[in-house]
């Protein structure tokens, strides 16, 4: 193990903020879902006791008869506003004075960095290139991934949990989120930070970095493991398998989101239109882990091959 | 004039004379300890009250009106729910967010005192800055940081709206406009890492740009682009870089994007956001929870 070399990572000015990252997200969600189960223990309460609920505020914090409902702003609210602010002035100015932003040399177009990376934000989308070519994984996953966060509003038709954090009443779509925002998303980001290394090889945390390795990948595409040699062959067989794969996925997705009788009750909701977008989002959604599987485990670089795309 | 004061006693005219500026300096002094006076209470001055327009007494209603009078705290409604205050529900992350981008236009605004959008100097300036500006790498370190941070705080705000269902009627749009301002936010990131012209921004967006070669149709690499016409002078990318290599104009353009335009869109967007915020009735919870035997009929066409 080469400590050293995953100290040097993590400890990366740029990286540090990833470190962050790392252990803010387990907090917050661990802070969301500590109160969403203490919602759903309060609706199960409710949905036994119906008389209670008649009375109950229906909140999990405190409540006594003869309390104002609301508050005045000030000060109760821009006194917090006022010490959040402080609080993060504080935190920016420690941070700003113990590390320093990172300056390498000046510009130089004819000494290439190894590993060349991009920001860690968009690490996520540097790793997809491995599994996608730049057209895919560069401009139309990215705007599908944007134009699927805008939609989600007009594609969920589960009228509960609206201004509330709960699990139970949104089971679908909790795991769909965190599936792609944690699972995904995240999990890539942390990949192109600290496992790819120079030549974007994978490189376990605490493997030295060998500038000099060189990997040998016999990466075959999906068509010709199957001895299809024409071009109008392969283009079949691989709208084939995609159409396949979309279908089966289609139908995993429809039997998770049918699961129980208060799914379905959600899913009559549903236009057409919605349900017909959710399956296309969803379905795009988990092309990555497909690929990421395909292109890992099996060495696959494309399953569809075309004269004009290849996926 | 000059005959009557010839006419009258010497010296009865000198005591009329002194008796007449002994009367003025009292009335002077009268007028003086007046506003000596007032300084002892300021807040009665036209010149206080002509800024403030309210008493900042402790009455309710002076305490709703210091909000409502006030500009810069006229987003926030006078009164909200007694449970949106706690910490546990919003987390805060929206309004860190907006903090944020305050103290990163400050700073930034800072930065652009000592830079030179050029080949020749960008470089030179970061130098400058670190080594010899009066506090500049403070400042260059906490543009940097806080730009990082913002990052965080946009996709935890993102996180949170989700968990708690805010995005759900009557907050749709709202929504959207968040997703485009978290566009906004990465990108606005993106553009200054260019900025320092050093080896780091050099290839992390010559990475970022090299995708924008294999767009669909618009890129000279990307399917079906060069049969639309694209090559390596007339795509996307060269849109973007203001040329075929990331060089001088794609510093300037990175610059304005960085410094002028997205500041400016994003500044659009923030209003649509907060006033929305407060037109689709304010922050969304915490609500009391609703069972699944009130759901009502969606309504058919």
């Amino acid at each position: 193990m080469d400590w050293v070399q995953l100290w040097e990572i993590t400890t990366l000015p740029d990286n540090v903020p990833i470190v962050l990252l790392i252990l803010v997200i387990p907090f917050y969600t661990w802070y969301g879902l500590r109160q969403a189960f203490a919602n759903d223990r309060l609706i199960d309460r409710l949905e036994a006791d119906p008389e209670m609920a008649k009375t109950h505020h229906r909140k999990t914090q405190p409540w006594k008869p003869g309390w104002a409902r609301e508050v005045q702003v000030w000060p109760y609210l821009l006194r917090m506003e006022f010490l959040v602010a402080i609080i993060v002035t504080f935190i920016l100015m420690v941070w700003s004075i113990t590390l320093d932003a990172p300056l390498e040399e000046p510009a130089n177009p004819s000494l290439t960095m190894n590993p060349a990376k991009a920001p860690w934000y968009f690490l996520g989308l540097q790793e997809m290139l491995v599994y996608f070519d730049p057209w895919m994984a560069g401009v139309v996953l990215p705007t599908l991934i944007l134009v699927g966060l805008m939609v989600i509003p007009y594609m969920d038709t589960n009228p509960l949990g609206n201004g509330y954090y709960t699990y139970k009443q949104r089971k679908f779509a909790i795991w769909a989120f965190f599936f792609g925002f944690i699972v995904l998303w995240l999990s890539m980001v942390v990949i192109g930070t600290f496992i790819r290394g120079p030549g974007w090889i994978w490189f376990w945390p605490g493997q030295t970095w060998d500038h000099n390795k060189l990997i040998f990948e016999a990466n075959r595409d999906l068509p010709d493991m199957f001895g299809i040699t024409s071009m109008l062959g392969k283009s079949l067989f691989g709208a084939a398998v995609v159409g396949l794969f979309a279908l089966v996925t289609a139908l995993g997705v429809h039997k998770l989101f049918t699961w129980n009788a208060f799914n379905r009750k959600i899913y009559n909701r549903m236009s057409l239109i919605q349900y017909v977008l959710l399956q296309f989002f969803l379905v795009t959604m988990m092309l990555l882990p497909a690929k990421m599987v395909a292109r890992l485990l099996f060495r696959i670089k494309y399953v569809w091959v075309t004269p004009w795309f290849n996926i | 004039m000059a005959d009557d004061l010839k006419e009258q006693k010497p010296a009865g005219k000198a005591t009329a004379l002194i008796g007449g500026v002994l009367k003025e300096v009292k009335g002077l002094k009268d007028k003086a300890l007046d506003d000596v006076q007032s300084l002892k209470k300021p807040q009665k001055t036209q010149l206080y009250k002509s800024i403030f327009r309210v008493t900042h007494d402790e009455k309710p209603r002076n305490r709703a009106l210091g909000i409502l009078s006030n500009v810069f705290l006229h987003l926030h409604p006078a009164k909200i729910n007694r449970d949106a205050v706690a910490y546990n529900y919003t987390w805060g992350m929206g309004g860190i967010t907006f903090y944020l981008f305050i103290v990163l236009t400050f700073t930034g605004v800072l930065l652009m005192f000592y830079y030179h959008p050029t080949k020749v100097q960008a470089f030179r300036d970061i130098l400058y800055l670190e080594h010899d500006v009066p506090f500049g790498k403070l400042l260059r370190n906490m543009h940097r940081w806080a730009a990082h941070l913002m990052i965080i705080t946009v996709w935890l705000h993102m996180f949170r709206v989700f968990l708690t269902g805010s995005y759900k009627k009557p907050r749709e749009f709202n929504w959207m406009v968040g997703v485009i301002l978290m566009l906004l936010t990465m990108l606005l990131s993106f553009t200054g890492y260019l900025l320092p012209d050093d080896q780091l921004g050099f290839w992390a967006v010559t990475v970022g740009t090299n995708m924008a070669r294999a767009t669909p149709l618009l890129g000279h690499e990307g399917p079906l682009g060069p049969e639309f016409g694209m090559t390596a002078f007339n795509d996307v990318r060269f849109a973007l870089l203001g040329g075929s290599i990331v060089d001088s104009n794609a510093l300037l353009r990175a610059y304005i994007w960085h410094c002028i335009a997205i500041p400016l869109i994003a500044g659009i967007f923030m209003a649509v956001h907060f006033w929305r915020v407060r037109k689709d009735g304010g922050i969304s919870g915490p609500a009391p929870v609703m069972l699944e035997s009130e759901i009502k009929e969606p309504r058919r066409f």
